[in-house]
């Protein structure tokens, strides 16, 4: 019989299946010499059939181990070549996938409710379109008073009656006269002046503010506020000023100041030895309580109004107003938000 | 409203700087929007003596001018084309780097016709202090002054304060210096008594006509004769100038002076020129006045015009006319001082178009008790200035009002602010201001001054304390972090989960103004009438929008003008169905143009289409929580689509609410706007008809069972007839066993060919599965014959063998 150690050599050596398919047939097979040595058993006797059937099982076996080491080995030998004719240059580009954004209006608007959320404001609405009473008469400014002037109406009918409002106050009036206090709500809308150059919009955004309950004071407008823009510019420290002002509908009323200061042309909110007016407020007029048909003995409060355009442009960093509304594709592209950063206070409001 | 630091020191006796005074105006809420530095300039402006000219070389009408800046100076050459510059003449010298105020020019060297020139000497013109521009400035200063500054005010800031329109009081410095003395800052000055040589009545006749509507509640009057009107004298003019005006002439110096430092608007009327008598009336229809603009206007029922026996001479509290202005020659002069209503002032000057300063005060309210004060100083001055002899004051119709007292409780401060305040300090606030009070141990009684028509209620006091106390001494109160609320309701929720949900889809949220071209906004507005705007800022944004679209599809073509040919936008927004309030609705309007893979090395260009946006729909209509089982869709778009290649979506059933359209734009919009790359698809999603569930969605939802047994497909091809709607198979197959069919899906569609005429063939594969047992083939035979039979009975389909 052929030396063993040979036979396991001559698998290793195979170059492929076949050849192993060969090999495995000559040596294990029906007609094998290992075959024909266990047909000579029988006339061995007991011990030394004994003897020789294990050393030929042991045979046997090293012998089908070592088949089944060269198939595997063969195996993978096969897969790697067929890899290779398989080879794809990945640094190709990939398939194309649209990104979709969120404009910054949007993404601001929902900053500010998720701040207001937490201390227990709600989101309210209204039309537009308004009547010239809730946009001015109900909130204390009389048809005869100069602060008309500064809003440029736009009318949509001949006797001025009806208007694109020119504020989001007027769902004051909308929310105080359909339910009850107390109120907390605040109001994001479109806004609309007839007032169009380099840094004004005819249509802009603003949010309106309103807290009525009892014993409300100054001293919540000022928390409020307080919170509400530390955590909108996301600073733990900010200069901030409340000086007096004039709006019909509030009285006291105030302008809000926060500090900034310049750096490479971009403005830094927080400190810094420059102001820059972010918003107006103060107490409800007790005549807009009253046109509200609240009673002022027992509820008295605040309102606030901020441009959300104009907030959005400190925070991230954008010049021009009317750049928002002017939909070039790759400033929506440069400016906009990730659909799925959704501001939310427990993973931060922005990234 | 504009102040100079040294005005406002003639009212208010105080040694704070100009940056202190900054702080407190705003602090108060005379919010200082600007210092004005270039009255700065006018420092460099020195009196020259010219020492000798020369005919320019170069040029016969210039004069090359040696100008001397003092003794101790190098004299200097200056260009200069006057005709009266010569030697000896004192004059005025503007260096290199100073503004000429009336051009705003800056000054540099240099050459004229190729002589050097080191600064200008200047007319009164290029001063601003009158229209005198034949000629430089002749001054007779002494020698000594030479080199001197010209402007003895110069180098003073002037403040720029915005005056909020209940602070009429604050039109006038000695009103801010009021305000400012009330701070601590320091005191008001009181005002000079004043003594006029008065012997006798005013000559002429002055009525104020009893009617309704009558505009003018008083009016003052003095008569001043034989004067010399003439250029007002150089405190004067810097004054004027100070402030933003022009000097005119003494006469009106005056009377802008006394308007400008009391807040008290004056007219002179050149006496000669009135015709007999001043009736204060209504004017009618069809009067005309020129008035002291230039302008003509013609007046309608019911303005207040000051007339004559001739006509209106003036339109009361706003302008003048030119009739009966003055001029150097005037030699007599009714000065008038008058209170006209603030709505009557303003409501004709609306009309008319007409803006001037005394319109602004009047329209403001003026203090009605400062008709005397005001004839005093302006009579004072004119005597003073212009000479002339003073009649005695007519002052006729109401002339004091009824004193406004304001009852405010103690706690009223303090239920409001939030903070305590005494009553020693609400004494020292409120009368510093004016006001006179009385205090009791309930209330505070508040006598309020008639220069404070703002003041109105007990909140208005209220304001006047705290204002002068400092918001900065507010307690602010932690807001509480609690919410007992929702913050958003359903429809909100909806806004920002579809907004999302199709950016995510890969759309660029933009947002357009409401407003739109009528000419674009025709073409998806369904023949329904345009909701006009009256005063646009521009024609083609004359409109409210019907659609989405109209500004979306403009957008779409700017950024394919740019290049941009593959895009994908978005609106979520108002569209408007009438111009009343509330006739509006949200919609989502997405548009989609161009070729998808435009440039790919592996996948083929095509371009987008129907079923792209279609996609993009029913998966947000998904998201937004409807089922798609609930989705009937059928091809009736509205005409904007293409006919052939549009749908709508109707929730439950083919008549249930609109949910949304979907489809390619009409060809002939796309020719009409002229798109570069014509090929674009659009969706519109109706938010307000997505019904609101009446449990969450957790709660609605079945609870979690899966067969354990062997699911089974089964494909069917059908030859049905053309005009059946692949959509409807699908629906009338689920039908046939709710509970076994899982899901349909149409996998392919075959027309023309082999197909009968009217016919087409489609292939549907059916998943079915039980939940009770594995599924034996005669089950899903029996399965099988019914989908053929409903099929067959229903639509008339055959099963192709």
């Amino acid at each position: 019989m052929a030396d063993i150690r040979e036979l396991i050599q001559k698998v290793s050596l195979a170059k492929n299946k076949l050849e192993l398919q060969n090999l495995k047939t000559q040596f294990l097979g029906k007609n094998s010499q290992i075959n024909q040595e266990f047909k000579k058993l029988g006339s061995l006797n007991e011990d030394e059939r004994k003897v020789k059937a294990t050393s030929l099982n042991n045979e046997k076996q090293k012998i089908s181990e070592a088949i089944n080491i060269r198939l595997k080995e063969l195996e993978k030998l096969e897969i790697n070549e067929k890899l290779q004719k398989d080879k794809v240059d990945v640094t190709l580009p990939a398939r194309e996938r649209p990104n979709g954004k969120i404009h910054p209006v949007s993404q601001v608007i929902d900053e500010i409710s998720s701040i207001f959320s937490e201390i227990g404001f709600s989101v309210e609405e209204g039309p537009d379109v308004e009547s010239e009473y809730n946009n001015f008469t109900a909130l204390n400014t009389p048809e005869d008073h100069p602060a008309r002037d500064m809003h440029d109406t736009f009318y949509l009918d001949k006797n001025k009656k009806i208007l694109l409002r020119t504020h989001t106050s007027p769902v004051q009036i909308r929310t105080m006269l359909s339910g009850n206090p107390p109120f907390k709500i605040i109001v994001p809308g479109r806004t609309y002046r007839c007032d169009s150059d380099q840094t004004h919009s005819p249509m802009f955004h603003q949010l309106e503010g309103l807290h009525i309950d009892k014993n409300i004071t100054m001293g919540h407008l000022k928390g409020c506020l307080d919170y509400f823009i530390k955590e909108f510019f996301e600073v733990k420290k900010i200069r901030m000023r409340f000086r007096p002002s004039h709006f019909p509908f509030t009285e006291p009323s105030a302008e809000v100041d926060i500090g900034y200061k310049l750096e490479n042309g971009r403005i830094i909110v927080g400190e810094g030895d420059k102001w820059l007016e972010v918003l107006g407020c103060g107490m409800v007029h007790p005549n807009v309580l009253k046109n509200a048909k609240i009673n002022t003995k027992i509820f008295q409060g605040f309102a606030f109004g901020m441009g959300i355009d104009r907030l959005a442009m400190l925070k991230y960093g954008i010049n021009d107003l009317r750049s928002f509304f002017e939909t070039d594709y790759r400033w929506l592209n440069y400016f906009g938000f990730d659909p799925l950063d959704v501001p939310t206070n427990y993973r931060g409001l922005s990234r | 409203m504009i102040i100079t630091l040294s005005w406002l020191k003639d009212h208010l006796n105080t040694n704070a700087n100009l940056g202190k005074i900054v702080d407190k105006l705003t602090n108060i809420g005379l919010e200082v929007e600007q210092i004005h530095e270039n009255q700065n300039d006018l420092s460099n402006f020195k009196i020259v003596k010219i020492l000798n000219t020369e005919k320019h070389p170069n040029a016969d009408k210039l004069k090359l001018c040696e100008v001397s800046l003092g003794n101790s100076k190098k004299s200097i050459k200056v260009v200069c084309g006057a005709s009266n510059a010569r030697s000896g003449l004192i004059s005025v010298y503007a260096p290199p780097g100073s503004i000429i105020p009336k051009t705003k020019m800056k000054l540099k060297v240099a050459k004229i016709r190729g002589i050097e020139s080191h600064g200008m000497l200047c007319s009164e013109s290029e001063l601003n202090i009158s229209n005198e521009s034949d000629g430089i400035i002749e001054l007779n200063n002494s020698e000594k002054e030479i080199g001197k500054k010209y402007f003895s005010k110069g180098g003073e800031k002037s403040i720029d304060i915005s005056i909020t329109p209940n602070r009429p009081d604050c039109l006038g410095v000695r009103g801010i210096a009021r305000d400012l003395a009330s701070t601590g800052i320091g005191k008001l000055v009181n005002l000079k008594k004043i003594n006029i040589k008065q012997k006798k009545p005013q000559p002429i006749k002055i009525s104020i006509t009893k009617e309704k509507n009558q505009g003018c509640m008083s009016f003052g009057a003095c008569y001043i004769k034989n004067i010399k009107n003439k250029e007002s004298p150089k405190w004067l003019k810097d004054k004027i100038v100070s402030l933003g005006l022009k000097p005119i002439s003494a006469v009106v110096d005056i009377t802008n002076y006394v308007m400008l430092d009391l807040n008290r608007p004056l007219h002179a009327y050149d006496a000669n020129k009135i015709d007999k008598e001043i009736i204060v009336r209504n004017s009618k229809q069809g009067e005309t006045i020129e008035a002291l603009d230039g302008k003509n206007y013609k007046l309608g029922n019911n303005m207040c015009v000051i007339s004559d026996k001739t006509g209106p001479l003036g339109l009361g509290g706003i302008i003048g006319g030119t009739r009966s202005g003055t001029e150097f020659e005037t030699s007599n002069i009714l000065l008038e001082s008058a209170y006209f209503h603030p709505k009557s002032v303003r409501k004709t000057a609306k009309i008319l178009d007409i803006e001037t300063d005394a319109k602004y005060r009047f329209e403001r309210g003026i203090d009605p008790n400062s008709i005397k004060e005001g004839l005093e100083l302006a009579t004072y001055l004119i005597l003073k200035i212009c000479g002339g002899e003073a009649s005695k004051f007519s002052i006729i119709g109401k002339n004091s009002i009824k004193k406004k007292i304001i009852e405010v409780d103690n706690d009223k401060f303090k239920k409001v602010i939030g903070i305590q305040i005494s009553s020693n300090e609400i004494k020292k606030i409120l009368n510093s201001l004016g006001f006179k009070t009385k205090v009791s141990k309930k209330n505070l009684k508040i006598e309020i001054p008639t220069w404070r028509p703002d003041v109105k209620y007990d909140i208005d006091i209220i304001e006047e304390l705290i204002r002068i106390k400092g918001f900065d001494k507010i307690q602010l109160v932690q807001p509480e972090r609690k919410r007992s609320e929702d913050t958003l309701n359903f429809e909100q929720k909806l806004f920002h989960l579809s907004q999302r949900a199709i950016a995510s889809k890969g759309y660029l949220e933009t947002v357009t103004w409401s407003f739109t071209d009528s000419q674009i906004d025709k073409f998806f507005s369904q023949g329904k009438k345009e909701i006009e705007i009256m005063n646009p800022i521009s024609r083609d944004l004359n409109v409210l929008r019907r659609s989405i679209f109209s500004n979306l599809i403009l957008y779409i073509k700017k950024n394919q003008d740019r290049g941009y040919l593959d895009l994908s936008l978005f609106e979520i927004g108002p569209i408007f169905f009438g111009n009343q309030p509330g006739e509006q609705q949200v919609v989502l309007g997405g548009l989609k143009s161009g070729v998808l893979n435009r440039k790919s090395w592996d996948t083929k260009p095509r371009n987008i289409d129907v079923f792209d946006v279609k996609a993009d729909l029913i998966k947000t209509l998904i998201e937004l929580g409807l089922k798609e089982r609930d989705l009937y869709i059928s091809n009736k778009a509205p005409d904007y689509y293409n006919p052939v290649r549009a749908g709508l979506i109707n929730y439950r059933s083919n008549n249930g609410p609109q949910l949304a359209f979907f489809g390619e734009v009409h060809p002939a919009i796309i020719s009409s706007i002229d798109l570069k790359e014509k090929n674009v698809c659009g969706f519109e999603i109706f938010l307000k008809n997505i019904p609101e569930p009446d449990k969450k969605f957790r709660l609605l939802r079945k609870n979690y069972l899966v067969s354990e047994y062997q699911k089974s497909e089964r494909d069917f091809a059908f030859i049905i007839d053309k005009n059946y709607k692949a959509g409807d198979v699908e629906k009338l197959i689920e039908t046939v066993d709710n509970n076994l069919i899982k899901k349909v899906t149409i996998f392919d569609i075959f027309e023309g060919g082999n197909m009968p005429d009217g016919k087409k063939s489609i292939a549907v594969n059916v998943v079915i599965q039980s939940m009770e047992k594995t599924l034996s083939e005669k089950d899903l035979n029996e399965v099988s014959q019914k989908i053929i039979k409903i099929v067959e009975t229903k639509i008339g389909g055959t099963i192709r063998s």
